[in-house]
């Protein structure tokens, strides 16, 4: 369906709701290296004009990847709820942008709305809002995850501690990890991405992790981030996995280049359930995204990559998972060339995701060929704070030496808690409290006692 | 938390124990970060050197070609990397020109860090080629600007039968020069990132060379004897190190 508009004498022309969207979106090095960016500023805000008067229930029957050809597309359509899409039906994207901005519209209408929205819908919104708008409206969702605490509550900040280590190292990672944990951080999860790919590491990890969080009476869960095959045959192999991850992308070919299906992450689903090892809830899977993966396995079939992004938020929400978070900055500038992209981008993902009904946390992240230092994060990190981000990155001052690449650290944990009066889950909270690593304001504890034998049981110290 | 400082530090290079002023970093570790992050961000620059790559690899008594991908320099590599996994046409021919009945062609490329390339590339080599004695090697290539699928029309040009390609990664605050090693089966234009192995983090303070190239030489071997590579061929070439 071909649309134009008319500014001032000179006309626009969007030949299909692809390339509508790809250049409604606000400006990113990815589309360009596709060749779907707009071409000059004035037809991108063109682009949004046309996008705003869209109705919301042309994005169910114009489907930007065909039925036939994708089993996304087939989870967007088969899923979607026409009962909960009913308040908002009658809506074009522009007026559900100001819907969602008014002051009736709350967390129980949001919840209620989630399974009416389809990604592309959820994109489209991003497309015409301010970084305000999503902010905004990503602060009024709210998604509650739970495994062995509670996570996303209102006031709440979580962390996924994250002790990697180049060699998988199980000491190094002990360090990083009883860091993290006397820094009050590792609520959202502690997870390690392993430098190499194996059973067998996969295996010590999870026992390493299991030992601590059970000697120590943890509130929070554990997971390695290898590919899915190789957790599920870790499992096979009898080790104590809480959370299974997976890298999930936005379209059939973009996941199978990761090397997986649906078909096979519900397989995965199925077996960590079958483990039974969550003690306050069921949600027992992690995803991570992030704008640019499908373009860079020439699986994006002409779709820009924020609209890319937000359909990979299908595949997650599949699958009830207790945490969501877009890499955003990792993929590196030819995807996100600088600070501002990568702000954008972080807001545009939170925000989608949320929308969607996702647990939404992020790494507020950058490579060092990237446009972007530290004080870029400091002002994403503050952005996603007030936007209600469920969880956060902690990373040993915030440089990750086995995946080389800045991300936020403990420390900017405490910065968030202080500036925006947000605690951690509230079990963990009390266990922090109880072990004298926190006291009741939250502020850290000076040799605090908790955690004292951890050293030497993890074989940190001479006997 | 003070006693207990030494004790993680001396097991990670990550920055632990770092203290703190209420929950904040101390400013001398503000300032660590930021010349870390300076000198990250001078080595992504920094140029590399095919020539010379050549001369110290030619030494060791190897063949050496050169292939270029269709980045021309520097900038436009960061940007499209659409560009660093194609072939340019010259050195397609070149490449075809040496293409035999090969079980294995070798890349070194500069990747996101000619140090790590200059630095691990040689000893790595050096350690890995005696572990390949049953393997029949197409001309060791040269490669700036690649990107990792460069291996596909690399290998694919040479007729080998399988492809590994050594190349730079992104340089860490701590680390910017590692080194990253990725092999395919069957290397042909338009295989998936889920079609190969990765061995990552290949310098002294991670996994030195040595153990490196036993890693590779296990992987080769076993993507050999099953007839592809990728995910659903796991690594298990030792039991993992505990300790350091």
């Amino acid at each position: 369906m071909p649309w134009t508009l008319t500014l001032a004498g000179r006309t626009h022309a969007f030949p299909d709701l692809r390339s509508l969207m790809a250049k409604a979106t606000p400006f990113r090095s990815g589309d360009s290296l596709a060749g779907l960016a707009a071409a000059s500023a004035e037809e991108r805000v063109a682009a949004q004009y046309v996008l705003a008067d869209l109705p919301l229930e042309h994005f169910l029957t114009d489907l930007l990847i065909p039925y036939e050809d994708d089993e996304v597309t087939r989870l967007i359509v088969d899923r979607h709820d026409r009962e909960a899409f009913a308040p908002v039906s009658g809506l074009s994207v522009g007026e559900f942008r100001d819907w969602l901005l008014r002051y009736e519209t709350g967390p129980d209408e949001l919840t209620a709305l989630a399974p009416g929205l389809t990604p592309e819908m959820a994109a489209a919104v991003s497309k015409v809002m301010a970084n305000q708008d999503l902010i905004l409206v990503a602060s009024k969702c709210r998604v509650v995850t739970r495994f062995r605490n509670t996570l996303g509550l209102p006031g709440r900040l979580s962390v996924r501690l994250q002790p990697n280590h180049p060699s998988d190292d199980l000491k190094g990672i002990a360090a990083s990890m009883l860091d993290g944990l006397l820094l009050g951080c590792g609520d959202a999860v502690i997870g390690i991405n392993p430098a190499t790919d194996r059973v067998e590491t996969t295996g010590a990890l999870l026992r390493l992790m299991d030992d601590l969080i059970q000697r120590h009476a943890i509130p929070t869960q554990s997971c390695v981030l290898a590919h899915v095959t190789t957790q599920l045959r870790a499992m096979e192999e009898g080790a104590p996995l809480d959370i299974v991850f997976q890298s999930v992308a936005g379209s059939q070919k973009a996941n199978a280049s990761f090397g997986i299906d649906l078909a096979l992450l519900r397989e995965a689903r199925e077996a960590a359930l079958a483990l039974r090892r969550g003690t306050l809830g069921d949600n027992v899977m992690y995803f991570e995204t992030g704008q640019g993966s499908a373009l860079s396995a020439d699986a994006h079939h002409g779709i820009d990559q924020q609209t890319m992004e937000a359909r990979a938020y299908a595949v997650a929400r599949e699958f009830d998972p207790l945490l969501v978070n877009t890499v955003v900055g990792f993929i590196g500038p030819e995807y996100l060339y600088d600070g501002k992209q990568i702000t954008r981008a972080g807001l545009e993902d939170h925000f989608c995701g949320k929308l969607l009904g996702l647990p939404m946390g992020c790494d507020v992240c950058y490579t060092n060929h990237a446009e972007a230092d530290q004080d870029d994060m400091d002002t994403l990190l503050t952005l996603l704070g007030v936007a209600g981000c469920n969880y956060i990155m902690g990373v040993p001052g915030a440089d990750d030496i086995m995946l080389g690449y800045q991300s936020t650290s403990f420390h900017d944990a405490h910065y968030l808690r202080q500036v925006l009066g947000k605690r951690p889950a509230p079990e963990f909270e009390a266990w922090l409290e109880n072990a004298g690593i926190t006291d009741r304001l939250g502020r850290l504890r000076s040799n605090p006692l908790a955690l004292a034998e951890a050293p030497r049981a993890l074989g940190l110290t001479p006997p | 938390m003070s006693d207990i400082v030494p004790t993680l530090r001396k097991w990670t290079s990550a920055r632990v124990g770092i203290g703190r002023c209420g929950g904040s970093l101390p400013h001398r570790e503000l300032l660590d970060f930021r010349l870390s992050h300076a000198r990250a961000r001078d080595a992504v620059h920094q140029a590399f050197d095919p020539a010379g790559l050549a001369v110290e690899l030619e030494a060791a008594g190897r063949p050496v070609l050169l292939a270029r991908s269709q980045a021309p320099d520097r900038a436009t590599y960061l940007q499209r990397p659409d560009l660093g996994r194609q072939l340019d046409p010259d050195s397609l021919a070149r490449l075809s020109a040496a293409r035999a009945d090969h079980d294995l062609a070798i890349i070194l490329a500069d990747g996101l860090s000619a140090t790590a390339a200059h630095r691990q590339g040689p000893p790595l080599l050096a350690a890995l080629l005696p572990l390949l004695e049953t393997w029949s090697l197409a001309p060791l290539i040269i490669a700036p600007f690649a990107r990792v699928a460069l291996q596909d029309p690399i290998g694919h040009a040479l007729g080998a039968r399988a492809s590994l390609i050594l190349l730079g990664e992104r340089p860490g605050l701590g680390a910017p020069d590692s080194l990253g090693a990725y092999l395919v089966h069957g290397p042909v234009p338009g295989n998936t990132d889920a079609m190969r192995n990765c061995v990552s983090n290949i310098r002294p303070a991670g996994l030195p060379p040595a153990a490196a190239a036993r890693r590779i030489a296990w992987l080769l071997e076993q993507s050999r004897r099953l007839g592809f590579s990728g995910v659903d061929l796991k690594d298990r070439s030792d039991a993992p190190r505990i300790g350091a």
